[in-house]
């Protein structure tokens, strides 16, 4: 599927992000134990790993939605303890949801230009009476949100409003609120749940496209394992919150304990 | 004047610079990018074309060399047409979407030197293909997306190579006079494009038209219907099918008008409202699509907004074609006309982005009559035209006033027509094509020394000089008493009736014409729920016996009108079954193309058929079926036969009319 030519081991280069040793429980019930791995710039890191093994949990833990008691997060050379989302946003991590999370009643254009917000910063006066320096601004803006409309090829689905459309549209436009943040680090928490083949394909195309044409980081959790071998870089496997195999696909895949965790062990 | 204008500009890039210097400023060519409509001038268009010739030029493309275009309808695949023509070399469009193996064959034997395509999904299927394609040098593409990381040995992005040409065509002078040299030697009589037919039949054969060819019929086409360049059209059928490269190509030349190409195939309807066009063009099932849509949204609409609509739409049916057609009309109907175009003929136009439409155009298959009288009642000049491939499109056309339903209307501007002794058309014009790409045999079947054209269709002439099609001239058929049996004008006539889907006519040799029938699941069942029928399966509802009179009924109707044609009355259906299963194209009972293919259902139905004609009352068939993910099962039913009375066939002879 990638492009000829594309040798992605020798791209990617530095450390994006660093999970060092994190835990994380809520009450008595331990979500994430000990676990560390990394994030190199401009690969396609997948985090796989049976249900209920912690790895919402992870991607949360990563764009500050959860604090974990303990261990340490460090993105592009900044190590912190606590970070709250909309912090972690302005820093360049975006992320898709597993259930969608989109504003139904509005437009595709206005969903996605609602992940342009961070990037605003006309004030409020001139916003008000869209005039101005808002008005300029707003069509840069626009500019940025078409492209991100003709890169997904939802042109049919300008204005519609997404809740009117099929599930894997909304997923796309998902992907296309997360693009307009323009970030550095992609987080998609499974983008082909409940697709059809046709768009499962549609969607791995987009996501190598994102990552081959924009540079962009991803790191994604799917359970579709056709689709994370051909697609990422390394993989990380996780089972009850511990991390039980990391490397490239082919590593993976060979590894008795992942093999063990997916198709269970005679006892 | 005008003569010798015509006789001046008798190649595509001669017209093209008269354009540039008679309307430079007007807009040649749109596109809706990244939500914009981008538009070119004529004049900034030459100068594209230029650059691209240039690079053409400089990439080794020579006179009489081919080269291919491959994508949807995108400003610079026609520029690049044009940008051949300019060198003298020949661009061959082909079908977008045909799969790598199909694309092989006809980019090997056109023996293509360059493909120019749009984007990724392209490049890879020339890619794929390349090892078996020894003359093809170079392939150039439009969109840049995915491409980055390809070997750029012998790819090249178009954008890229026009900015370095046109940074030659400044330095260097020289080049620019080898480009006019070679617009100026160019002839009325030079090959201009190679078109491939789609191949139902066979291996698709490529149609050589001259310039003269294709310009002569788009000159002629655009004065019958008096196109000018005020006017405006959306492209968006195949650049590799004939229809595409007169109405979006050659006759915005020869007239001036501007073309729009939509921003993606799915934006079409929405863009067509933008623009709001005034020319228009597309297969039946466009119109089909547009009346399902807005009968469905209406049935959803409030009470009074439905009452209107069909009070008005009754309107039109009694006196909208006659005030189109400009006949006389009481003034009260006028007036409830005036109202009910403020009301709810203009908003539909509107939606349907027909507004200021001038004449729309439909062709390549039957239209349904009531779909075809909806769109002329509401004032949308709708016509209907025969064409093909081998003719530059026009064989016949329907003049303003002379507008019917089941014709195709009277021989276009310079064509001549007539009936072959076995019922074949044939027609002889300046639009007639050359002959096939290296395929003399195929040629010489097809093509006569004086210049005639088998056009493989059967059809007459009715009383008042109007041509019919009735089928294709292999498919036609005979029973057994010597009366003529189409097969496929009998199958329409019952597939104009929403509740029918399919239709498989049987009668070559036989005694009776019979058929089978597939219902339309979503009509039918539509019709079950509000006369409260239940059934649990599409078997059961195809089996139900007021199913059965529904379409008893139809076929009557059809047997009324069938009896009323001299010609056709033999064919009237005297026992039809409704099939428990839906024709398939996994099965093998359809093409792709969504045609039936009669002689594998014949045979695979071959129990049920025997019972057609063995006047049994019903019969069991046991089927293999083919289930979406591919697994195999087994359906078996018994299905019922219906008798149908059939009517004594009008007898007043009418061929002498056309002859």
């Amino acid at each position: 599927m990638r492009a000829p030519g594309s040798d992605k081991g020798q791209m990617a280069g530095d450390v994006l992000l660093a999970v060092d040793d994190v835990s994380l429980s809520f009450g008595g019930v331990k979500a994430i134990t000990d676990v560390s791995f990394d994030i190199r710039k401009g690969e396609i890191r997948a985090i796989i790993g049976p249900n209920g093994a912690g790895k919402t949990s992870m991607l949360n833990v990563i764009n500050g939605f959860y604090h974990p008691q303990h261990g340490r997060i460090t993105f592009k050379g900044e190590t912190r303890q606590r970070m709250r989302p909309h912090v972690a946003a302005s820093q360049g991590i975006a992320r898709t949801f597993q259930n969608v999370a989109l504003f139904k009643g509005m437009s595709t254009l206005d969903n996605i230009m609602a992940g342009r917000t961070l990037k605003m910063d006309g004030s409020f006066f001139w916003q008000l009476f869209r005039h101005g320096p808002a008005m300029r601004e707003e069509i840069e803006h626009r500019k940025v949100v078409e492209e991100i409309i003709d890169f997904l090829e939802i042109q049919a689905i300008r204005k519609t409003p997404v809740g009117k459309l099929p599930y894997g549209l909304q997923k796309r436009v998902e992907l296309g609120r997360a693009l307009a943040m323009e970030p550095d680090l992609l987080l998609l928490d499974e983008p082909m749940a409940g697709m059809n083949l046709e768009e499962k394909e549609d969607m791995s195309r987009f996501i190598l496209d994102v990552n081959n044409q924009f540079g962009t980081t991803v790191a994604l959790i799917e359970h579709d394992m056709g689709v994370v071998m051909d697609l990422s870089d390394r993989v990380v496997v996780l089972e009850y919150g511990r991390k039980i195999a990391d490397g490239t696909p082919d590593e993976v895949k060979r590894n008795q304990a992942v093999i063990d965790a997916y198709l269970g062990v005679p006892h | 004047m005008v003569a010798t204008q015509a006789s001046r500009e008798d190649t595509f890039p001669k017209l093209l610079d008269r354009n540039a210097t008679v309307r430079g400023g007007r807009t040649a060519m749109r596109h809706k990018d990244l939500g914009i409509w981008q538009s070119w001038t004529w004049s900034e268009v030459r100068e594209i074309c230029r650059a691209f010739a240039e690079g053409l030029r400089t990439l080794g493309v020579t006179p009489g060399e081919t080269v291919a275009v491959i994508g949807s309808n995108r400003p610079r695949l026609y520029w690049s047409m044009m940008a051949a023509q300019m060198l003298g070399a020949v661009p061959v469009p082909v079908y977008s979407d045909s799969v790598a193996e199909e694309m092989a064959y006809v980019l090997a034997h056109a023996e293509v030197k360059v493909a120019i395509v749009e984007d990724q999904e392209q490049v890879d299927k020339v890619l794929s293909i390349a090892d078996r394609l020894p003359t093809l040098r170079h392939v150039l593409y439009d969109e840049e997306r995915g491409l980055r990381d390809y070997d750029h040995g012998r790819l090249h992005p178009i954008g890229q190579m026009l900015a370095e040409s046109r940074k030659r065509l400044a330095s260097d002078p020289s080049a620019g006079q080898a480009l006019d040299a070679s617009v100026a030697g160019s002839k009325g009589s030079d090959l201009a494009i190679i078109l491939y037919t789609s191949g139902t039949t066979g291996r698709p054969k490529g149609v050589m038209l001259t310039h003269d060819n294709v310009l002569i019929s788009a000159r002629n086409g655009c004065d019958f219907d008096r196109l000018d360049e005020t006017d405006e059209v959306i492209a968006y059928l195949p650049l590799a099918w004939v229809g595409d490269h007169i109405f979006s190509y050659a006759q915005s030349l020869v007239a001036g008008f501007c073309v729009n190409c939509p921003e993606s195939p799915d934006t079409v309807v929405e863009d067509r409202r933008e623009i709001g066009t005034t020319y228009a063009f597309a297969p039946p099932r466009v119109y089909e699509n547009l009346l399902t849509l807005t009968m469905v949204r209406m049935e959803d609409a409030g009470a009074l907004k439905r009452r209107m609509f069909h009070y008005f739409l009754g309107v039109a049916r009694r006196c909208g074609e006659r005030i189109l057609d400009g006949e006389s009309v009481s003034l009260g109907d006028r007036l409830l006309y005036r109202l009910g175009e403020f009301l709810v003929y203009g908003p539909l136009k509107n939606r349907f982005g027909l507004t200021r439409i001038k004449v729309a155009y439909t062709a390549g298959e039957a239209i349904g009559p009531e779909i075809f009288r909806f769109f002329r009642a509401l004032g949308v000049n709708l016509k209907q035209l025969y064409g093909q491939t081998e003719a530059s499109v026009y064989v016949t056309m329907q003049p303003n006033g002379e507008i019917k339903a089941d014709t195709v209307g009277r021989p276009a501007p310079d064509v001549e027509v007539r009936i072959a002794d076995d019922g074949e058309v044939m027609f002889r014009s300046p639009g007639v094509f050359q002959a096939y790409f290296k395929d003399p045999e195929a040629t010489q079947r097809t093509k006569t020394a004086d210049g005639w054209v088998h056009s493989g269709d059967a059809g007459f002439f009715d009383k008042s000089g109007h041509l019919k099609i009735i089928d294709r001239a292999k498919d036609v058929g005979r029973m057994r008493d010597g009366s003529l049996f189409p097969p496929k004008y009998v199958e329409n006539k019952l597939k104009f009736y929403p509740n029918i889907k399919e239709v498989v006519a049987f009668g070559n040799a036989r005694d009776h014409v019979a058929c089978f029938v597939n219902i339309d699941l979503v009509a039918v069942g539509n019709w079950a729920e509000r006369n409260n029928v239940v059934y649990a399966s599409y078997q059961e509802l195809a089996g139900h016996p007021l199913v059965y009179d529904m379409i008893a009924a139809h076929v009557d109707e059809v047997n009324r009108s069938l009896a009323a044609e001299p010609m056709m009355g033999g064919a009237q259906v005297a026992r039809f079954l409704i099939l428990h299963k839906e024709l398939d194209a996994d099965d093998g009972e359809l093409t792709r193309t969504q045609k039936v293919r009669r002689g594998f259902i014949a045979d695979r139905y071959g129990p049920l058929v025997d019972a057609l004609y063995d006047g049994s009352s019903e019969a069991d068939i046991r089927t293999e079926v083919t289930f979406e993910d591919g697994r195999k099962g087994v359906i078996a039913a018994r299905v019922k036969v219906r008798d149908c009375k059939t009517y004594p066939v009008t007898q007043q002879q009418t061929l002498e009319a056309a002859e």
